[in-house]
């Protein structure tokens, strides 16, 4: 959007405009928002009443809004028939893995590809930028067989049924290789020429002053690869068959099948799969909101 | 930046200094990676679905346009394009609707107001599965929470995910709930964009509020809006978790959609190719899409305030 001209501030538009007459203790908008929210919170506070309720006040027509007690005991009784801790550090190895490697790579990848005039650089740019308009299920197929073929011939570690699986494919995304290339160029090219005459190497530029300038980019590049590793459920689908290696998402999947009427108990699970990532959410809640505002990508 | 004056190096420390080897050298993981993972794949396929292979022997033999013969024939095929366009249709324009109309609540200072957003920020850290389990919960035929209201109300009571009439609707009110976030987050941002004088100049000739909405706020949201119809329709398109983890594109088809069926054939009944072929009928359904969207979105979406 271009800048509109700027108007001479209005000396008097408050005086002018029509004084509204309050028929409320507070304003109007609070009679849509506050309904609104809790219409928004309800699918999750229904969730939290149904976990610490007995299955048979679950089990009730009309149900039970207020259970008569807290029966705390559907958190462990879900714990034991699903090992969430396994699914959970499972997913957590591969995200954080997988949030390490696009940090390193794009960021070198997209430094050369901002700055080093290198060959054929154009080419694999465009090459790489029709790739991301391309969906992700025209390259599943032949991902599977990639990744069955790395198994077989390479280390079954990366091969189907492997956390590798997981990791490998994801370890790199044309997505931050863009993001981190378009905002490298918006630094000033001056400071890193000064680098170079006083002796620095191109790896010294980049870690001492580009990268330090770009926390905002690599911020959102981390935050939006966590949300996307975590919650992916495909690839999962179709990669793990084995329980020891299930991610939160097919763990949570794999017990609503097993428990399809154990309301109480699947809604337990549901809680404690979603704590680790709500948590956070909560706490960086701002670089998430950020992030999605600027590259208009959803998790 | 080559040393000049003094000795000449080499000529292999120079090419080792040489932009060419730095760019291959730093660039050269990721792009191996990229060729590996997104480039090979979308060529492979394109051979895949002319091929008919089985993916877990791999037995492949070349059958020339087959597969695509083979869709244009498949009535399950043309129920799943069906679906997904009833559920495009009607996903996008209320997420839309409710995008803008809870952007614009949420985009003002009150009381409570970092309690308000967070209801809506909330549903982007989300998954789709716990989404899917909470809403299979919430709408259960004998137990679930929404009969209960219905029942209270003297309604009669419904049968949601399990009615053929309805299971879709309900995949759209999930799916609405989880994207309301991101989509208030994109118009928020538009919405903060706006510059105030513009609104104050159009108090001071005396514009209603609504007015003011209609002729000034939301020509300038246009772009947002257009972003987000065509982000919403690819994504739409390409709907598969919440039907996987409800109805398994049931009862009776009628949440069979588009990425589903391709799931089932490719990876249940292990016919890459056929797979393969709906893959690229969906990248073809989504090209032509997104252009009619950006050819429409010239016409109506003005870019300067």
């Amino acid at each position: 959007m271009t800048k509109p001209i700027a108007l001479e501030p209005p000396a008097v538009v408050r005086a002018t405009a029509p004084h509204r007459r309050r028929w409320l203790p507070f304003d109007r908008w609070h009679l849509f928002l506050f309904p609104f929210a809790l219409v928004m919170l309800f699918p999750m506070l229904w969730m939290l009443v149904t976990s610490i309720e007995t299955i048979s006040e679950a089990r009730r027509f009309p149900p039970v809004m207020i259970p008569e007690g807290i029966h705390w005991q559907n958190y462990p009784n879900a714990l034991k028939r699903g090992a969430f801790g396994t699914y959970f550090l499972n997913t957590f190895f591969v995200t954080m893995t997988v949030v390490v490697g696009n940090l390193v790579f794009c960021s070198l990848a997209g430094y050369a590809f901002a700055r080093v005039k290198f060959f054929g650089r154009e080419v694999v740019f465009m090459l790489m930028l029709a790739t991301l308009m391309i969906p992700y299920q025209v390259t599943i197929i032949p991902e599977f067989l990639i990744v069955k073929w790395l198994g077989t011939h390479i280390s079954p570690q990366i091969g189907i049924d492997s956390l590798g699986a997981l990791i490998v494919p994801g370890i790199v995304q044309v997505f931050g290789i863009f993001l981190l290339r378009q905002f490298f160029r918006t630094l000033p090219v001056e400071l890193e020429e000064a680098a170079r005459i006083d002796g620095a190497s191109r790896l010294g530029v980049l870690f001492k002053i580009v990268l330090p300038l770009s926390l905002p980019a690599l911020a959102t590049l981390a935050a939006l690869t966590f949300l996307w590793t975590w919650n992916d459920f495909l690839w999962p689908l179709i990669a793990i068959m084995s329980p020891e290696h299930y991610t939160i998402q097919l763990g949570l999947m794999n017990f609503q099948t097993a428990h399809t009427t154990s309301w109480t108990l699947l809604m337990a699970a549901n809680v404690m799969s979603m704590i680790p990532l709500l948590i956070v959410f909560l706490a960086a809640q701002k670089y998430f909101i950020q992030s999605v505002a600027t590259s208009g990508l959803k998790g | 930046m080559e040393a000049t004056g003094r000795r000449r190096a080499p000529l292999w420390l120079r090419a080792v200094h040489s932009d060419h080897v730095a760019g291959w050298t730093l660039a050269g993981p990721a792009i191996f990676m990229m060729a590996l993972f997104s480039i090979y794949p979308v060529i492979w396929s394109v051979i895949l679905s002319f091929q008919r292979k089985n993916l877990l022997s791999g037995e492949s033999q070349w059958i020339g346009w087959e597969n695509y013969e083979a869709l244009t024939k498949d009535p399950i095929f043309k129920t799943a394009l069906w679906n997904s366009a009833k559920y495009t249709a009607l996903f996008v324009p209320l997420s839309i609707i409710a995008g803008i109309f809870v952007a614009v609540a949420v985009n003002r200072k009150l009381r409570l107001m970092a309690f308000y957003r967070l209801a809506v920020f909330v549903t982007l850290a989300i998954s789709t599965i716990s989404t899917a389990i909470m809403f299979l919960w919430l709408t259960e035929p004998t137990y679930g929470i929404i009969n209960a209201f219905l029942h209270a109300l003297h309604l009669p009571e419904q049968q949601f995910l399990a009615d053929t009439n309805e299971a879709l609707y309900v995949i759209v009110a999930m799916t609405v709930w989880g994207w309301l976030g991101f989509v208030v987050i994109i118009y928020l941002a538009a919405l903060q964009g706006i510059p105030q004088e513009l609104i104050e100049a159009a108090q001071i000739d005396g514009a209603s509020r609504w007015g003011i909405f209609r002729n000034v706020t939301l020509p300038l949201l246009g772009p947002a809006t257009f972003f987000l119809v065509v982000w919403l329709t690819i994504n739409a398109l390409q709907l598969f978790d919440e039907i996987y983890l409800t109805t398994k594109g049931g009862p009776l088809y009628s949440t069979t959609v588009i990425v589903y069926y391709m799931f089932v054939q490719a990876f249940q009944n292990f016919a890459a190719g056929y797979g393969a072929a709906m893959a690229y009928v969906l990248f073809a359904l989504i090209l032509v899409i997104s252009i009619i969207e950006f050819v429409v979105g010239k016409r109506l979406v003005h870019y300067s305030a």
